[in-house]
């Protein structure tokens, strides 16, 4: 395992934490403040560290911003948001962080967003996917970086309406965002083809599926199709209680997040076959700008990005661009930059943009059909799909989000 | 049909790592944390052997079995070098122990199988399905459904008609006969540490061709086991087999009525069970009242040097802060709250000798009494910090009615049904609690705001709540609450209403708690669900435990030590859980009576 | 001329004694019953002691005796049969209101407060007899400890005062059992083997003291014991017990010449003092 990360080997001096802070000098390195649940999900947050340490070694390589290197303090609140909200306030008081970024789990991001609004900081969320982070409970203080629960609802619903079958099952992690998925796919299904008709629901809870039982269940229902929200461990185990039991034959099957790499190698030579899945084909995805990125990361780090390697390095990216914008690192000034900035992403597609009337970013995903090559699974027919056509129109927006 | 065939073999994987559990627990009495550690490492270790060996039935049984016996050696290991060092130390001290060997393997595992899930391959032979009344079954689970009643009826034969099995048996029953059959105990510890940690190994392993193996494993399992071994009766291999298959099967059909339940059933199973029969399906009181009675010392007034020591911390705690930065306020502000927290959970753990496994329900209740005013009503933060222990004393007036009635590890378990049904009331009850996203903008009243006037707001509430559950400790309240603790049969029989003190204990320190919640919520601006989790009721032991359940000082050292410890090194270290494992050990095997204690006897043996 | 003299002596205790009219009586028992399970552990057990009084009750290992002791002072509920205290029927109230009602009680294997002091586990008692149980304000150091002293003085405990509970000897942990029984001026003292685990001469100095307290403040005193010369020597009347019924009851000299109390007695090889 490879993590790369300036070590603090400051337990007995860590008192000198708690007195006062040392004043930085202005002309100092921008540090940024990134807290992210890194033991409580290493799967996903290893190869994001990794990618996070390529990205400012890249920018500082290059002579960092206006002469400013870029530093990073992270902290992990091992999934616990009210540990979230201590270390945020440590890295604004103490380590006179510029700004705060990560978050993976919803409840983290929240937290964060929230801290963050009450403290007038800038957020960059990266991973987070709950709607309400930028629409119900969104904020000045806080954008978000990845296509959240509803986008990517709405990129696999224009796949399902395609579909022939009308009785649909779902089967969902039980949690806000299992819940939150299930409920626009629905939404969003229901209004793209009206007859559709839903027999079935599952909600295992998160990690604890009862793979055998829920897999009966929902065949119990008889469904023409199934759209899957589950993921890792549970993921795993549904699939292959699934196949097993022949579940996945002659049904299609629509699921959320599974082409990522992070879900998909574990399955290795049993991951299912035909699925529709949101992901990121990183071996067939040869744009200029991810190809250079993979070679990048395989020779550091002697392994394949993840999802999560991109995430962190778009993530540095727009904290770069939005700090060359800005010129500064007042909060306001790096606001106003953040409000419609554009910047590159590691998939080498079209700019993304951090959108003024709700600061998520328009960073899109791939949609493609799962396959099976050299013993492992693989996203083909892909295809990617541009965040910005997948949001409701603005005028629906303002009624999401608090205004003013 | 089929439903029921899946839930029994649910029933048999988890019977697998319940029985190793209750065997252990019913001789050693030993409340093992690290149980589903072991599991996960039989899980780990099958996957490497079975992938490293050649395929085919020798390689993968041969691997499953080899797997299985590495986690004995492993729990042999864990027994010898830590808890056989403790076994002397208070009730439930060893849980700390485990506690600590549970963080270790996280990381350790992490290091050696680095993060992602892996996935074993199937098991030879039995990889395909069969046709059963028209739908298919995996073989798989057919073998694991057999299982089951195979190692309950070795089991069986090992305990009934072995030398060995009648010592285990005769130990379970009634704990002074093992020193009157003038056995080996330390023998007879080993050998039963031995075979349930083989038994978890082998639970783990056999998941191999089932699930991938992860490193959420062992939480995900020890929870379950525990309720498991508790519903069939503290001992009972029968009755953990009868809780298992009970489970699987409400499991199986459960979710085809309610698909959300999965989330508390077994948890609501537990309530049940345990408020009809208090000792579990087929468990038995304990054979004599005195038989598991340690002689409890007596709570000295403070010492003219502890007592200085009290003034000179709060002189500190009082004096400092305006010259500290504001991350350092927000530190000692937890700190603050730690203390009444954990002061709240030792009211009824030392005094009361009532332990609670799920004390952070009342934690969490009162930063929920908090936030949900201040969300619906937009209510300010003096009503607010008003609700938030009303709320918490009422959960502790209705769970303590029931909780209270029952005793040791029971009674624990209860608290730990109940704080979790109380936490998935608030991770499912989203209109109202906002699931699991929580409740935003619990912000202090303006005047609070600055956070040093916050911190003092803090400490003068948190202070004066632990030095008023101090006093009622040393008031005959608190008397009453040691007497029945002592001797329940004496304290009745001059008069005293045990049930009505303990319930009033109780209450009491819901109370608090629901203080120190109410605090909290206010101090981090948010709630969540995981604040009545289980890791922050762990927390709350951890903290009573390490600083000296025994003593009435324990817990505020306790609080402090913990609270620093735990923040220094997530900060600072990638490996936390291992550094923090290894402290947690350290100070266990060095400290057996906690902090406050050994430092008790240090003073003692000067003079 | 007390009891132990008027035993040396052969003679009969006085009569009004033993005819007293049963409803002066501090407690009546009619026809007590209990088993566990298939164990028939008391059947069909009557007696009455009266103020001033001490009724020994005794036989075999168990023979039931404590049995009895756990039916009158509300630990077990009787399967049938009548408890009757000073004319209230109290059978099957709990231990605490039966205490209430004044009966203390000394326990077969004794069961103090090991983490409070001697004088403290007398204080408790006081304290719930005052009603003063849920007080979680004032420190019981600052109680006045001259009652409980007193209690304490009258035991031969009062030098141990300071001492813990948990590091008493058998023997004076039995006296700590008594002060406490006394605290509440009981009518009733019910006492499980009081002397077991003393010296021969601490034997009889306690129950020296206990039959002078009994006589001097009007307490009924039932007490079993497995020390004949105990029985004989402070005993006003005896109950025989075997295989939970009673077998003989009489005073002492009437019991010493029982037939079937010696059979009882030589069938177990228990047999100092009868002879
Ligand atoms: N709780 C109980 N459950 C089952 N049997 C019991 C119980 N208590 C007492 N017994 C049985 O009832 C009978 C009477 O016991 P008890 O303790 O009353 O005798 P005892 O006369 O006090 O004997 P000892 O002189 O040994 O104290 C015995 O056979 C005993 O085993
Ligand atoms: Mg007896």
């Amino acid at each position: 395992m490879t993590i790369a990360l300036p070590r603090r080997a400051a337990l007995l001096g860590a008192a000198a934490t708690l007195a006062a802070p040392a004043v930085h000098a202005q002309e100092g390195p921008i540090r940024i403040g990134e807290i992210n649940s890194y033991s409580a999900q290493p799967a996903f947050l290893t190869p994001y560290r990794n990618a996070w340490m390529m990205a400012q070694d890249e920018v500082n390589a290059a002579g960092g911003i206006n002469g400013r290197r870029i530093e990073t303090v992270f902290r992990d609140d091992g999934g616990r948001p009210e540990d979230a909200v201590r270390h945020a306030g440590e890295l604004v008081n103490n380590e006179r962080v510029a700004l705060l970024s990560g978050g993976f789990l919803s409840n983290v991001g929240l937290a964060v967003a929230d801290f963050a609004n009450q403290n007038r900081r800038l957020y960059v969320a990266s991973e987070p996917l709950t709607d309400a982070l930028v629409w119900a409970r969104g904020n000045r203080f806080t954008f978000r970086l990845r296509p959240s629960t509803y986008m990517q609802c709405a990129m696999l619903v224009e796949e399902a309406a395609k579909l022939p079958a009308r009785r649909w099952a779902t089967v969902a992690p039980n949690y806000e965002y299992g819940q939150s998925a299930v409920r626009w796919f629905k939404e969003l299904l229901t209004r793209a083809k009206p007859d559709v008709q839903f027999v079935a629901e599952q909600f295992p809870a998160l990690g604890r599926i009862d793979a055998g039982a829920t897999v009966q269940a929902l065949a119990g229902a008889n469904p023409e199709a199934i759209f899957n929200v589950t993921f890792g461990a549970d993921l795993t185990n549904f699939v292959r209680q699934g196949s097993t039991r022949g579940l996945f034959e002659r049904r299609s099957v629509v699921s959320l997040l599974t082409g990522e790499p992070e879900y998909l190698d574990p399955l290795g030579d049993e991951a299912p076959e035909g699925w529709i899945v949101t992901g990121y084909p990183w071996e067939e995805l040869n744009t200029e700008g991810h190809t250079r990125f993979r070679e990048n990361y395989r020779r550091r780090f002697n392994t394949h990005p993840r999802l999560g390697s991109v995430v962190a390095y778009d993530t540095v990216s727009a904290i770069v661009a939005m700090l060359r914008k800005s010129g500064g690192t007042g909060t306001d000034a790096m606001i106003e930059a953040m409000r419609g900035l554009t910047f590159p992403t590691a998939f080498g597609e079209a700019e993304v943009e951090f959108r003024a009337i709700d600061h998520q970013s328009t960073l899109g995903a791939y949609i493609g059909r799962t396959a099976l090559r050299r013993g492992r699974g693989v996203m083909v027919d892909w295809r990617y799909a541009d965040g910005r056509n997948y949001l409701p129109t603005d005028e629906v927006v303002r009624t999401l989000r608090p205004q003013g | 049909m089929v439903q029921g065939l899946s839930g029994l073999a649910s029933a048999s994987s988890l019977f697998l790592v319940a029985s190793g559990l209750t065997v252990i627990f019913g001789v050693t009495r030993i409340v093992n944390f690290a149980h589903g550690s072991l599991y996960m490492m039989g899980a780990y270790l099958s996957w490497t052997l079975v992938t490293a060996l050649p395929r085919g039935h020798l390689g993968f049984w041969g691997g499953v079995l080899v797997a299985a016996l590495i986690v004995g050696v492993i729990g042999v290991l864990i027994e010898v070098l830590l808890l056989r060092r403790i076994y002397k130390a208070p009730e439930l001290f060893q849980l700390l122990g485990t506690f600590g060997v549970v963080l270790i393997v996280q990381d350790v595992a992490l290091m050696i199988w680095g993060p992602q899930d892996l996935l074993g391959p199937r098991a030879p032979g039995l990889r395909g399905a069969v046709e059963i009344l028209g739908v298919r079954f995996p073989l798989y689970e057919l073998f694991l459904i057999a299982v089951g009643p195979v190692v309950l009826g070795l089991l069986w034969l090992l305990f009934h008609r072995t030398r060995w099995g009648t010592t285990v048996r005769a130990a379970t029953a009634d704990r002074e006969m093992v020193g009157a059959l003038g056995v080996n105990q330390r023998m007879l510890f080993t050998t039963v540490f031995f075979l349930g940690s083989v038994l978890a190994g082998l639970g783990g392993a056999l998941q191999l061709p089932r699930e991938s193996v992860n490193l959420q494993m062992d939480l995900a399992i020890i929870a379950e086991a525990f309720v498991v071994v508790v519903i069939g009766g503290l001992g009972s291999l029968p009755g953990a087999f009868l809780a298992a298959l009970l489970l699987g099967q409400l499991q199986a059909f459960g979710i085809l009525i309610f698909p959300k339940i999965t989330l508390v059933l077994a948890f609501l199973v537990m309530a049940v069970v345990l408020v009809v029969r208090p000792h579990g399906l087929l468990g038995r009181p304990p054979a004599s009242a005195h038989a598991a009675h340690v002689v409890e010392p007596p709570y000295p007034p403070a010492t003219p040097l502890a007592r200085n020591l009290g003034f000179a911390a709060l002189a500190l705690a009082v004096l400092v802060p305006p010259f500290m930065g504001e991350f350092a306020l927000i530190v000692f502000t937890e700190i603050a709250i730690m203390v009444l927290f954990a002061a709240s959970l030792h009211f009824i753990m030392g005094p009361g000798g009532m332990a609670s496994f799920g004390h952070a329900a009342y934690f969490g209740l009162g930063a929920y009494g908090a936030a949900l005013l201040a969300k619906h009503f937009a209510a300010p933060m003096e009503l607010g910090l008003f609700a938030a222990p009303l709320m918490a004393g009422f959960a502790g007036v209705v769970f303590g009615w029931f909780c209270v009635r029952l005793s040791g590890v029971y009674a624990a378990m209860l608290t730990l049904a109940f704080a979790q049904i109380a936490w998935s009331t608030a991770f499912q009850w989203v209109e109202i609690t906002g699931g699991d996203n929580g409740i935003l903008g619990v912000w202090p009243s303006a005047w609070a705001q600055p956070k040093l006037v916050y911190y003092y707001m803090a400490l003068v509430l948190c202070v004066g709540v632990t030095l008023l559950l101090r006093r009622a400790i040393f008031a005959p309240f608190g008397y009453a609450l040691r007497a029945g603790r002592d001797s329940p049969l004496r304290a009745e029989a001059i008069g005293m209403d045990g049930f009505r003190i303990r319930w009033v204990a109780f209450i009491l320190a819901a109370i608090a708690a629901g203080i120190a919640g109410g605090l909290f919520a206010y101090a981090k601006g948010s709630v969540f669900p995981t604040y009545m989790a289980i890791p922050r009721s762990v927390d709350a032991l951890l903290m009573v435990l390490l600083g000296g359940v025994q003593t009435v000082s324990g817990p505020i050292v306790g609080a402090l030590a913990y609270t620093w410890i735990h923040e220094q090194l997530m900060r600072s270290f990638d490996l936390w859980r291992l550094f923090l494992g290894s402290v947690i050990v350290a100070l266990v095997l060095f400290f057996p009576q906690g902090l406050v204690g050994a430092a008790q006897r240090l003073t003692e043996r000067r003079k | 001329m007390s009891a132990s003299d008027r035993a040396r002596a052969g003679v009969p205790p006085s009569t009004e004694a033993v005819n007293r009219p049963r409803q002066d009586m501090t407690l009546l028992v009619e026809d007590i019953h209990k088993s566990f399970g298939g164990v028939q552990a008391v059947a069909g057990v009557s007696l009455s002691v009266g103020a001033g009084e001490l009724l020994a009750l005794i036989g075999p290992n168990g023979a039931g005796k404590s049995t009895c002791f756990n039916m009158l002072n509300g630990q077990l509920k009787p399967d049938r049969g009548r408890i009757v205290l000073k004319g209230q029927d109290i059978a099957g109230l709990p231990p605490r209101r039966i205490w209430r009602l004044g009966v203390g009680r000394t326990f077969q294997i004794t069961a103090t407060f090991a983490s409070m002091s001697v004088l403290e586990n007398v204080q408790m008692a006081l304290l719930s007899h005052a009603h003063r149980l849920f007080d979680i304000w004032n420190p019981v150091t600052r109680e006045d400890p001259a009652r409980a002293m007193a209690l304490l003085e009258r035991v031969g405990m009062a030098a141990q005062a300071q001492r813990p509970c948990g590091v008493l000897a058998y023997g004076d942990l039995k006296r700590v059992e008594l002060a406490i029984a006394l605290a509440n001026d009981p009518a009733l003292l019910l006492m499980d083997e009081p002397t077991a685990g003393m010296a021969p001469s601490e034997r009889v100095a306690l129950m020296e003291l206990t039959a002078n307290i009994a006589r001097n403040s009007g307490i009924a005193v039932l007490f079993t014991e497995h020390d004949m010369e105990v029985v004989f020597a402070h005993a006003d009347r005896i109950l025989v017990l075997d295989r939970g019924r009673p077998i003989a009851e009489g005073l002492p000299a009437e019991v010493r010449a029982d037939p079937r109390v010696r059979e009882v007695y030589l069938g177990t090889g228990a047999t100092h003092g009868i002879a």
